[in-house]
């Protein structure tokens, strides 16, 4: 190769410039602001000087560019190493290689930069719009590659044969997304940073902190129930048990608590979750789990907690009995840790719980005295509560009367304490939302919910749902029917956003399908799928075997298929042989198409007058020195010639 | 019926056009053999005419020189003819007091050597060497022949008296060997009626500068032959050497010049793209010549080239 063909033709930067752009265009959404604007002013800078035609800068200049750029990186993330760092790296040297592309050879690190930054994207999304957006850069890049290498050829051309080249690599895609060994976790072990800014619920709560969660319209979790789901109000997906109050916030209590016994008082539900990542352990299984996925235990508060935290989607198999009985005989500790209240604050608050206890005759009376207190005083349940003083129960209860299910199961489970009654909040979700496409229930952070139970004699622990007392719609019917127009709720959960709900169903319905089929082709999918094929119990060993022979069945198909097309007829040819077995006439084997045209003529001056182009277009299509722009036009003209009549 | 443009195989004007014409206006009802002579030309090969004496071979020498502008040189064989003849001659000048060459006739554009199985093989081999090297060595100095350098020899059928017929390795220096027959019944009216051509052929202008043929030459051995076409140029060489109704098979040589030839009729025909009409044209001027029966060892009959072509089947 001599050192002209080293230097690279003046068409070949745009094809870069756009892999640069379609690689590092959806990081804007991650990284730091800065890093997209000098990405973008690098390549802006790079098409400037391609148009008009000017020389690249020197080292002397993008030496420092580059150094000053590791440093602002180095800044910005206190590392050059770890996900966002490294792909802010990736994205910063994509743009600076493009002032230096000079040889083929630079170009040749774009693309293969390219594809490697193609893969970081799936660092922040595995969704639909991301597999299509990196499709069609995918192709892209490839077809820069095959420009890079095939030398002047159109654009269309070029992206067809890219498009072929991946159309060909789709068998060996599916077979190593089928049968490459599935691990439990994460193949490859992932930076410390690729899990950060998760939203979900926590160990502990505070007034105003589910308030919060409730803003996003994010998807906590969907469920597929086997049979008819349990109605609506029964819908408690319980989350982390919070028992000790410190005055302000409420936290889980560290303590480990005994096995709990639960009495079943009617049939279990069998359903399937999906979580999204949460960063937590929590499994959120709907009241009161009956059986527990493999490796997932309760805590002694009924809260199912997983070994490890749920750092990517998960699917798990349950079933709950909603009509239960939890712990009849309950440890005295856990009571009397359920009884504790800070030793000061609230006196009102106090003094009205002293009052029903010593006028209701039962725990259970006051747990009604509670409700009642809620129902009839002029309570409002709105996510946008004003701000509450150091005696924050107190000045719930009697002063602002606005609030969110935080407060109420605050308010009521301190009011219970203070009265003798054992109670605890539970945080979680309650309700959910039935797609009618594909019947799954989308539990969303919306949903976030907490609420409170109290241990009444043989009852065991009851669950008591003081935001029902105030806001009965919003156990009924979700919270967009609970709260009052005008509250900050995400546009599309709103209730006037009917127009919306339709779309939004259809397109979560794809996107489950996509997490449940595509995403969620996890080890024990995999597994199923063997066993189907008839490879029962396979481990990795068996997939490797399975693997490398399902490889070389390919390459030897590929081999033969190769083989074969050698041997086969080059489509000119077979196209002119299918033109004579229509038009009924046969070549011999000296005669020239024209001249076997010229036969026709004489013999058959209507048939000829449809074959002579076909004959003209055989000859460019087989002896032009651009065959392939007549092989369409030879193909249609052929479609388009008389069918000999059968005589 | 949809109208879709369908590009036609190509019959570009070229400079050629006018100067087919004006022959054929000499050289009457021979527009083949013209045709033919013109491929020759502008393949960058020689052409041996082999006829019957009076049939007008000297005289489409004659033209083809005259129309392209080239210069111009007869040898007449004859059994007494010697290289020198030929090549040239060192004399004696007394004004320089030293030994002048003096070129032969052979340093013309377009030599006609007639009747060059008349002279004996050593006197042959002169020219022929010339042809084949383009240059000429002569009391040890090596002078180069013009350029562009085309012979025209002509020769008696052999079996007339008094020839030393071309052995075949000299036989394959010929790109092509046409015969011209007897005119139509037509043309020989017209011929009668109006009168002997070579007057004619003196009276023609140039059509050409010296200096168009070489680019033109270039222009077609730059021709674009697909692989299809060059499988069947290989499948006709292949064939020859298979068939057993040949003694020899054809040479790489001559699978080389029926690829050149066949690229020069393509352009005569105006087209970018050489088919295998092209090769089927050229191919008993370029093979006839450098094929010999199986029986006798006589030369190949026009028969036996037609059923190869028609055997081989075109890929």
């Amino acid at each position: 190769m001599s050192a002209s063909d080293d230097l690279l033709s003046r068409e070949e930067p745009p094809w870069l410039f756009a892999v640069a752009l379609a690689t590092t265009l959806p990081h804007t959404l991650h990284q730091p602001a800065w890093l997209s604007g000098l990405a973008g002013l690098l390549l802006a800078w790079a098409a400037w000087l391609w148009q008009r035609d000017q020389r690249l800068p020197g080292r002397w200049l993008l030496l420092p560019l580059a150094i000053g750029g590791c440093l602002a990186i180095v800044a910005e993330f206190g590392t050059l190493f770890g996900r966002d760092a490294g792909v802010a790296m990736l994205v910063l040297f994509m743009a600076m290689k493009l002032l230096e592309m000079r040889q083929r050879r630079d170009a040749i690190v774009v693309v293969m930069l390219g594809y490697f930054l193609l893969l970081t994207h799936y660092f922040h999304a595995q969704d639909i719009p991301t597999g299509l957006w990196l499709l069609l850069a995918l192709w892209l890049v490839t077809a820069a590659l095959i420009r890079l290498h095939a030398g002047r050829i159109g654009p269309g051309e070029t992206l067809r044969y890219a498009g072929q080249i991946g159309l060909q690599a789709l068998p060996l895609m599916l077979v190593l997304y089928l049968l490459f060994p599935r691990v439990g976790g994460p193949l490859w072990g992932l930076p410390q940073d690729a899990f950060q800014a998760r939203s979900g619920l926590s160990e502990s709560m505070s007034p105003g902190s589910i308030g919060e969660l409730v803003r996003s319209g994010e998807i906590a979790f969907r469920v597929r129930f086997d049979g008819t789901p349990p109605a609506r109000p029964l819908l408690y997906w319980r989350g982390p048990v919070l028992e000790r109050y410190d005055g302000t916030s409420w936290q889980v209590w560290p303590q480990r608590r005994p096995a709990e016994t639960i009495e079943a008082l009617g049939p279990a539900i069998d359903y399937e979750t999906t979580l999204e990542a949460h960063g937590q352990r929590w499994l959120l299984a709907l009241d009161a789990a009956a059986t527990l996925p493999a490796g997932a235990t309760l805590d002694g508060r009924l809260s199912a907690q997983l070994a490890q935290p749920v750092e990517a989607r998960r699917r798990f198999r349950l079933s709950s009995t909603p009509a239960y009985r939890l712990n009849r005989h309950e440890q005295p500790a856990t009571l009397t840790a359920n009884l504790a209240l800070p030793p000061t604050g609230n006196p009102h608050t106090l003094a009205l719980a002293a009052r029903w206890r010593d006028e209701e005759k039962s725990p259970s009376g006051i747990v009604d005295r509670a409700l009642r207190h809620f129902r009839n005083e002029p309570f409002h349940y709105t996510l946008q509560p004003p701000l509450l003083g150091r005696d924050a129960i107190d000045d719930f209860l009697f002063r602002s009367r606005r609030g969110f299910c935080e407060h109420y199961a605050a308010a009521f489970v301190v009011l219970m304490r203070a009265a003798g009654v054992p109670a605890r909040v539970v945080t979680g979700y309650q309700g959910g939302e039935f797609n009618p496409l594909d019947g799954y229930l989308v539990v969303r952070q919306s949903e976030a919910h907490a609420w409170s139970e109290v241990w009444l004699a043989e009852r065991g622990w009851v669950r008591v749902d003081p935001t029902a007392a105030v806001a009965p719609e919003r156990i009924e019917r979700g919270i967009a029917e609970a709260l009052p127009a005008g509250e900050p709720l995400p546009l599309f959960i709103q209730r006037h956003a009917d127009w919306l709900r339709g779309m939004r169903h259809r397109w979560e319905a794809l996107n489950n399908a996509w997490n449940q089929r595509v995403i969620g082709f996890d080890a024990q999918r995999q597994r199923q799928l063997l066993a189907d094929l008839g490879l029962p119990d396979a481990d990795w060993r068996t997939l490797a075997i399975a693997l490398s022979l399902a490889g070389a069945a390919a390459l030897a198909l590929i081999a033969a298929l190769a083989l074969r097309r050698q041997h086969r007829q080059p489509p000119a040819l077979r196209l002119w042989l299918r033109a004579q077995r229509r038009i009924g006439v046969h070549c011999a084997p000296g005669e020239t198409p024209l001249a076997l045209a010229a036969r026709l003529r004489r013999s058959d001056p209507a048939s000829a007058e449809a074959f002579d182009p076909v004959v003209r277009l055989f000859l460019l299509a087989r002896y032009a020195p651009t065959p392939n722009l007549y092989l369409a036009a030879l193909r249609a003209a052929v479609a388009r010639l008389p069918r000999r009549r059968s005589a | 019926m949809t109208t879709t443009k369908i590009p036609s195989l190509g019959s570009r004007p070229h400079a050629f056009v006018p100067v087919l014409d004006a022959a054929n206006r000499i050289i009457l009802g021979k527009a083949h053999e013209v045709r033919l002579a013109a491929a020759c030309l502008l393949a960058g090969g020689h052409l041996l005419i082999e006829d019957l004496p009076g049939l007008g071979k000297t005289t489409l020498a004659h033209t083809l020189a005259r129309l392209l502008g080239l210069q111009f040189a007869r040898i007449q064989f004859t059994a007494d003819l010697l290289p020198a003849d030929i090549t040239g001659v060192s004399v004696f000048d007394r004004s320089s007091a030293g030994f002048r060459f003096v070129p032969g006739p052979v340093f013309a554009q377009l030599v006609l050597a007639d009747e060059i199985n008349r002279a004996t093989p050593k006197t042959q081999s002169a020219l022929l060497e010339a042809m084949e090297e383009g240059q000429v060595t002569c009391e040890g100095e090596t002078r180069p022949l013009p350029s562009p350098f085309f012979v025209i020899a002509t020769q008696n059928p052999t079996h007339q008296i008094g020839t030393f017929p071309l052995p075949e390795s000299q036989l394959d220096r010929f790109l092509m060997r046409i015969e011209i027959g007897y005119p139509s019944r037509d043309a020989e009216r017209e011929l009668l009626a109006a009168g002997g051509r070579r007057t004619a052929s003196e009276a023609l202008t140039p059509l050409l500068a010296p200096a168009d043929l070489p680019a033109l030459q270039a222009e077609i051995a730059g021709l674009h032959a697909a692989p299809a076409l060059i499988d069947y140029v290989q499948a006709l060489v292949e064939a020859s050497r298979n068939t057993p109704a040949f003694r020899h098979g054809l040479s790489p040589r001559a699978g080389l010049a029926l690829l050149a030839a066949a690229r020069a009729w393509a352009w005569l025909a105006g087209r970018d793209l050489v088919l295998p009409d092209d090769v089927q044209a050229v191919f008993p001027a370029v093979a006839r010549h450098r094929l010999h029966s199986d029986q006798g060892g006589g030369p190949a009959t026009a028969s036996d080239i037609d059923a190869l072509l028609a055997a081989v089947a075109i890929p």
